[in-house]
């Protein structure tokens, strides 16, 4: 349906651009009227065909996506959704605590960086000064942005594990994801918030109002359809993260007990300071240094259950954000 | 109660500002002299902005009475609306934005970094080019910025709202749904909704960036309309226009500004049908707009 | 100026005009605001802290502070990873140029000098192999598929593209790494013999997961070329491919070099994915073949840095190659800096 839109709108400036091209023509009188017809045909053609090639290449992006995504979920699928593999302990051949831990983290993660964040994204759009101080932090979040996941693992292991004595610990793991995360949700916010319309900021400033009352009452309320979409799609990228973890959360996933609520247990689920082995970790370890015997089907089936979840992740981005913008903008 | 003219025994300046009274303007202060108390409203004294080193505005010096209307006008570029927002210090929300001279305003200099620039704000208020309500109900429009300035209470706040969107001529069209999006209104609507929810702060002045220019004739006319209505409350409202139809409708006195500098001031009437400068003249017989 | 009518002016040395001239004309239209006008002129001042000024100095603290707590953050990283880094040169006191031109990493065994084998070059050639290659094998698929979807079908664009690229995007990198393992690897290996590990596997891997960064990049850099570029090469009779090449692409073209160096950056960095499939992670030489097993920065440091003790010379050897990262990734933003000031110096 896209091709005939297309088709139609090539014809529709075909028209005018012939129309100049014979124009030209008929200025330049003094041109060989047949070269210049046969240079128009060859650049007729040369355009059809690289339209054609970039079609070729669109073509196969688009396929490689659909059969990895194919991929994983027929070879882990029938895993995936095996209930006793998605509530057992690791031992046993499961990624039940896997599971859990991968929630609980990311929920951490999401708790210290959406304030934290959003602070430093409004900082930097109402109130950051423009000069060296305000230019020098935007280098700073750029510079977050590009660090390697490993390096923020490895600098998380060096203070939050060692320094600060939290051993390979689920609090560690969320400092860590947290840093990591950090720049793709100042980016988001920031551009939510400046996405906002100019005369909503002057309207609130102009009555009177100072920027804060003006950003927490007036662009917020504007901006949370796209926030809340960029924080879904962001924890997706949490969701799958390793490298960051795998020297901070580490690599282990004792079996944890919902009877427990001993905080300080190991076995306590909501204890922050066991160590946790997320999904991601999991399908790494499994494939890296791995012990178990079917290995490849369990890291398969974990592999399924994460990319589902992080697909599951973006439908909901789009339905929410769609659905609050529909409330925010509806009467 | 359109052109109720506030005869006030106290405030000579505004009669002098009515329409048909003495053309000649009144006496100018000396530029860095500050005006006498109670003389007029606002007054601004060599006020002029600077975009980093570029000027945008020369020095211009003009008084506002209370009960009046002043219309800018000039082609665009020439420095009105950046006059305009000197005035609420709007101006300060444009990086590498400069105001020089004084603006003199119940007695204290609002270009002065010690002024209170919320409480200056909202007196002075200001209503934008393109209406701008929020994305709130059209009750909620109205009564946030006054709950952010203090006033509590339903009760309050409803009367507060009632009596905006009257003030506005807007309360009859919307009573009935005041839970609506402010957004859900007409562009003529929502324009008057604007100068609504400035009405409710209660203030001395108001601001208009070219409030019509987005709007059709007959909502035009409607704005037209309030401004008179609420001007004829004892409000000052300075209104931005490059419509010279308008500004004769609308304004008591005219100020006309070309290239960034005031060219000539007075009452409309008398600017309109003697400009004595050159450069207003072809303005007005349409040489340039 | 003490016979203001105003009786609530609270400030006696700044009485005002708004009394005097509005109350009469209120009184007399009945209607309209009135209840707050000229009720404190004293406001106009600020008195020592005014409320609203408060709630503003408030929110500034407030959202500095989180600026604050982000940018301590990044300095401390650096700081620390550094400090770390260049623990090898100044306490086990290796030369740097031993480290960063030495072509053998083996650190538990030392050569005939007595200097352990910690030669990065192995990694570092490692790690730049996989990036260029990677970025060499994504290149036009995302500059085509950007073309495509801004200058030949945007609704498809919009509507199923950047879609796909999204969830290209959301696939964690440990699984593009497991499809490797599972489909790549055996893949080179019925095609080329050998092990199937090796820098071609891993740049495969690495091709398809900065596919989406690029070319997200690209689509932004060649969409915000002005319309009115196009229009002019349109209209002096050129055709689209034309107007393409000669117009578009020269004026997007630092955009998508800050695509293809931020790619790099991301390919540089990438661990797991990486060591899954490119082979050995002890012992490392330089590699010769782009079908053997070989080494990164990352996977070295992936493989090693939790079995070694701290404080042996092995340990700190690893983190010297983590310093190495850290100012490499930090190379490349520079980069990105300076096209990003050449671009708009030109568009100036």
């Amino acid at each position: 349906m896209t091709r005939s839109d297309k088709a139609a709108t090539n014809a529709a400036d075909a028209a005018p651009r012939a129309g100049a091209q014979t124009g030209a023509t008929r200025a330049a009188s003094a041109m060989d009227a047949d070269t210049a017809a046969s240079m128009a045909r060859r650049a007729r053609r040369s355009d059809h065909v690289a339209t054609g090639v970039l079609a070729v290449l669109v073509g196969v992006v688009c396929l490689l996506t659909v059969a990895m995504v194919v991929y994983i979920l027929a070879s882990g699928g029938t895993k995936m959704l095996d209930w006793s593999f998605l509530t057992s302990n690791p031992s046993d051949g499961g990624i039940g605590p896997e599971i859990f831990n991968s929630f609980y983290l990311l929920f951490l993660t999401l708790l210290i960086s959406l304030p934290l964040s959003l602070g430093a994204a409004i900082f930097l759009t109402q109130y950051a000064p423009s000069g060296p101080v305000t230019t020098c932090i935007k280098t700073i979040i750029e510079v977050l942005s590009s660090l390697p996941s490993i390096v923020v693992g490895l600098f998380g292991f060096l203070v939050f594990v060692i320094k600060f004595g939290w051993q390979f610990s689920i609090i560690a793991g969320a400092c860590a994801l947290t840093m990591f995360n950090l720049p793709i949700m100042v980016r988001v916010i920031q551009q939510a918030l400046e996405a906002v319309p100019r005369g909503q900021r002057d309207a609130g400033l102009a009555m009177g109002l100072t920027r804060w009352e003006t950003t927490i009452h007036v662009l917020i309320p504007s901006a949370i359809p796209a926030i809340v979409t960029g924080v879904i799609l962001s924890a997706g990228r949490v969701f799958g993260e390793a490298a960051a973890l795998i020297y901070t959360a580490g690599q282990s996933a004792p079996a944890i007990d919902f009877t427990n609520f001993d905080i300080t247990s190991a076995s306590c689920p909501w204890n922050v300071f066991r160590p946790a082995e997320t999904l991601a970790v999991h399908i790494w370890k499994l494939n890296s240094e791995s012990v178990v015997t079917d290995a490849a089907a369990i890291s398969a089936g974990t592999a399924a259950f994460l990319v589902a979840c992080i697909l599951v992740f973006n439908i909901l981005a789009r339905i929410i954000g769609r659905a609050l913008e529909k409330k925010v903008t509806a009467a | 109660m359109t052109t109720i003219e506030p005869e006030t025994s106290g405030a000579s300046a505004t009669a002098a500002a009515a329409p048909g009274a003495a053309p000649a303007d009144a006496p100018r202060t000396t530029p860095a002299e500050r005006p006498s108390d109670g003389e007029h409203l606002l007054s601004t004294r060599d006020v002029s902005v600077l975009y980093g080193d570029n000027r945008a505005l020369k020095p211009t010096t003009l008084d506002f009475d209370a009960g009046t209307v002043t219309a800018l006008i000039g082609p665009s570029g020439c420095g009105k609306s950046t006059f305009l927002r000197c005035i609420n210090m709007m101006n300060r929300e444009i990086p590498h934005c400069r105001v020089e001279g004084h603006i003199w305003y119940g007695g204290v200099d609002v270009n002065a970094p010690d002024t209170d620039l919320y409480e200056v704000r909202r007196r002075i208020g200001m209503v934008f080019q393109q209406p701008n309500p929020f994305n709130k109900s059209i009750y909620d429009n109205i009564a946030f910025a006054p709950r952010r300035h203090g006033v509590k209470g339903r009760k309050q706040l409803d009367q507060l709202v009632e009596e905006s969107l009257r003030g506005a001529a807007l309360w009859d069209e919307v009573k009935d749904d005041l839970h609506k999006s402010g957004r859900a209104l007409s562009g003529g609507q929502q324009q008057r909704l604007c100068i609504a929810r400035t009405l409710a702060l209660h203030p001395d002045v108001i601001l208009m960036d070219e409030p019509c220019s987005a709007l059709d004739p007959i909502a035009t006319l409607a704005i037209e309309q309030t401004v008179r209505d609420i001007v004829a409350t004892g409000i000052c409202v300075i209104i931005v226009t490059h419509n010279m139809e308008q500004a004769a409708r609308v304004s008591d006195r005219t100020a006309f500004f070309y290239l960034g500098e005031m060219v000539e001031t007075g009452p409309t009437a008398h600017l309109m049908k003697m400009p004595k400068d050159q450069r207003l003249s072809d303005y007005l017989t349409g040489r340039f707009s | 100026m003490s016979s203001a009518s105003n009786v609530t002016s609270e400030s006696p040395g700044t009485p005002t005009a708004v009394g005097q001239a509005v109350e009469p004309a209120a009184g007399a239209s009945g209607s309209g605001p009135k209840p707050g006008r000229g009720s404190s002129d004293a406001g106009l001042r600020a008195q020592g802290v005014a409320p609203k000024r408060r709630v503003e100095v408030r929110g500034k603290v407030l959202t500095g502070a989180c600026v604050a707590v982000v940018a301590a953050l990044v300095v401390a990283l650096i700081v620390m990873i550094c400090g770390q880094g260049v623990q090898t040169f100044t306490k086990d006191g290796v030369p740097f140029s031993k480290f960063l031109f030495g072509t053998a990493w083996n650190p538990t065994r030392t050569d005939a000098d007595g200097v352990p084998y910690v030669g990065a070059l192995p990694m570092i050639a490692g790690s730049f192999s996989v990036t260029l290659l990677s970025c060499l094998f994504a290149l036009p698929f995302a500059l085509g598929s950007s073309i495509f979807v801004v200058e030949v079908a945007p609704r498809f664009g919009t509507r199923i593209f950047r879609p796909v690229t999204e969830v290209l995007v959301g696939i964690p990198s440990v699984v593009f790494g497991m499809i490797g393992l599972y489909v790549i690897v055996p893949l080179i290996r019925s095609i080329v013999g050998g092990t199937g590990y090796g820098i071609m596997s891993a740049s495969i891997v690495l091709a398809v997961m900065i596919l989406p960064t690029v070319t997200s990049l690209s689509i932004d850099a060649i969409a915000s070329v002005p319309e009115s570029y196009r229009e002019g090469s349109l209209g002096l009779g050129c055709t689209r491919w034309q107007t393409i090449v000669h117009v578009v692409l020269p004026s997007a073209l630092p955009g998508i070099l800050t695509a293809i160096v931020l790619g790099m950056t991301r390919a540089f960095g990438e661990a797991l994915a990486v060591q899954m499939v490119i082979g050995s992670g002890g012992a490392s030489v330089m590699p010769t073949s782009l079908f053997k097993a070989a080494t990164t920065l990352t996977s070295v440091i992936t493989m090693n840095i939790g079995n070694q003790a701290q404080g042996t010379l092995y340990y700190d050897a690893l983190w010297s190659l983590a310093m190495v990262l850290l100012v490499m990734s930090l190379l490349f933003i520079l980069i990105v800096r300076l096209i990003g000031r050449k671009g708009s110096v030109k568009n100036d």
